[in-house]
């Protein structure tokens, strides 16, 4: 058994409406000197398998579904 | 073939919500419209509920929000294609038969990657573009205005005027088309792929709000290179009778609205 985690975030350059909404709010609530605030999904898995097959499934998932190459880069760390 | 004939699959999975009017809008020109679950097409539904895909002569995805837009809008409905049907979707896209994406529809086929697609590709395995966030960061839902940009390659704008300018109401929080080609839009102008821009009333700049999410040069549908598969964000089959235009009051001669003109060419096209 292996606890695996996804991590998809967006490129450098791609706009992230969800972090800078966030950012705005949270200084809107009082909290000073955030310098940026960037939005990262991250899926936790775990899956019947050794430690380097669960990483390359990961890796496939992400290829299949979990990340669009456009816009967005990932990284599978075993846990 | 008579009208009555063309046989259209509109196809639904949990959370697409436009597919009574996207199956009217087809009606209403003649064609004979299903309203087709994926689990029908997949083998997963009593025998007498079974469908198959070659069966039908336009595919049609609706709008909604499938699968909740969990990971990405339309990620999750694209990969269960893929992953079930994703051949006989192929061949049909292969065999020039029509295939409409509206709004949540556009989406799938870009996870898809019926569209943009490249040259000499029919589907792509990886997207090769996206529709993301809009720039405003919120759901953009207001009457917009497009113009016909095609050349003549995409069947879902055949019996246009070239540069006519239509009303469509866009309803969407992910509708800014991304590509990592820096050429892209070229690419698509040189294809003849562009089919819809957003444009504002005449006299004015085309700018936030009529362009509602941000869209590089202000697209708004595109076809594939073939010319028979098209999305678009705005929906044409909201408006398929003036009384469904904001300014139906005035203006108007028949009772037809805008949206009608998408479906009756794609039919044009079919019984020629």
């Amino acid at each position: 058994m292996t606890v695996i985690e996804i991590r998809v975030e967006l490129k450098k350059g791609v706009a992230d409406p969800e972090g800078k909404n966030t950012k705005k709010t949270v200084e809107a609530l009082g909290f000073t000197g955030i310098n940026s605030v960037k939005f990262v999904k991250v899926f936790e898995m775990d899956i019947d398998a050794p430690a380097d097959k669960a990483k390359e499934m990961g890796e496939e998932m992400c290829r299949k579904l979990l990340a669009n190459p456009v816009i967005q880069n990932y990284t599978v760390t075993v846990r | 073939m008579k009208a009555e004939d063309v046989k259209v699959c509109v196809l639904r999975i949990e959370g697409t919500n436009c597919e009574d009017e996207m199956a009217y809008a087809f009606e209403s020109v003649g064609a004979t419209a299903e309203k087709v679950h994926l689990k029908q097409l997949t083998g997963q539904a009593p025998l007498e509920m079974r469908r198959s895909l070659e069966d039908y002569d336009i595919l049609a995805f609706p709008g909604g929000f499938s699968a909740g837009d969990y990971i990405r809008a339309g990620a999750i409905f694209a990969a269960r294609i893929r992953s079930a049907i994703g051949d006989d979707v192929k061949a049909f896209v292969e065999a020039e038969k029509p295939v409409l994406g509206v709004c949540n529809g556009f989406q799938i086929l870009v996870e898809l990657g019926l569209l943009p697609a490249k040259d000499g590709s029919i589907m792509d395995p990886v997207p090769t573009a996206a529709l993301y966030n809009n720039d405003s960061a919120r759901f953009e839902c207001r009457p917009t205005l497009l113009r016909n940009d095609n050349n003549g390659k995409c069947v879902f704008t055949s019996s246009m005027k070239k540069k006519q300018v239509v009303m469509f109401p866009s309803a969407h929080g992910e509708g800014k088309l991304l590509s990592m080609d820096e050429n892209f839009v070229q690419k698509l102008e040189d294809n003849d792929q562009v089919v819809f821009r957003y444009v504002a009333p005449e006299g004015e700049e085309t700018k936030y709000p009529w362009n509602p999410n941000g869209s590089p040069s202000d697209i708004a549908g595109i076809c594939n290179p073939a010319g028979n598969v098209m999305g678009l964000m705005p929906h044409p089959e909201r408006v398929l009778t003036r009384f469904t235009h904001p300014d139906w009051t005035r203006g108007y001669e028949t009772e037809e609205g805008d949206g009608i003109l998408i479906f009756r060419s794609v039919m044009e096209k079919l019984l020629r």
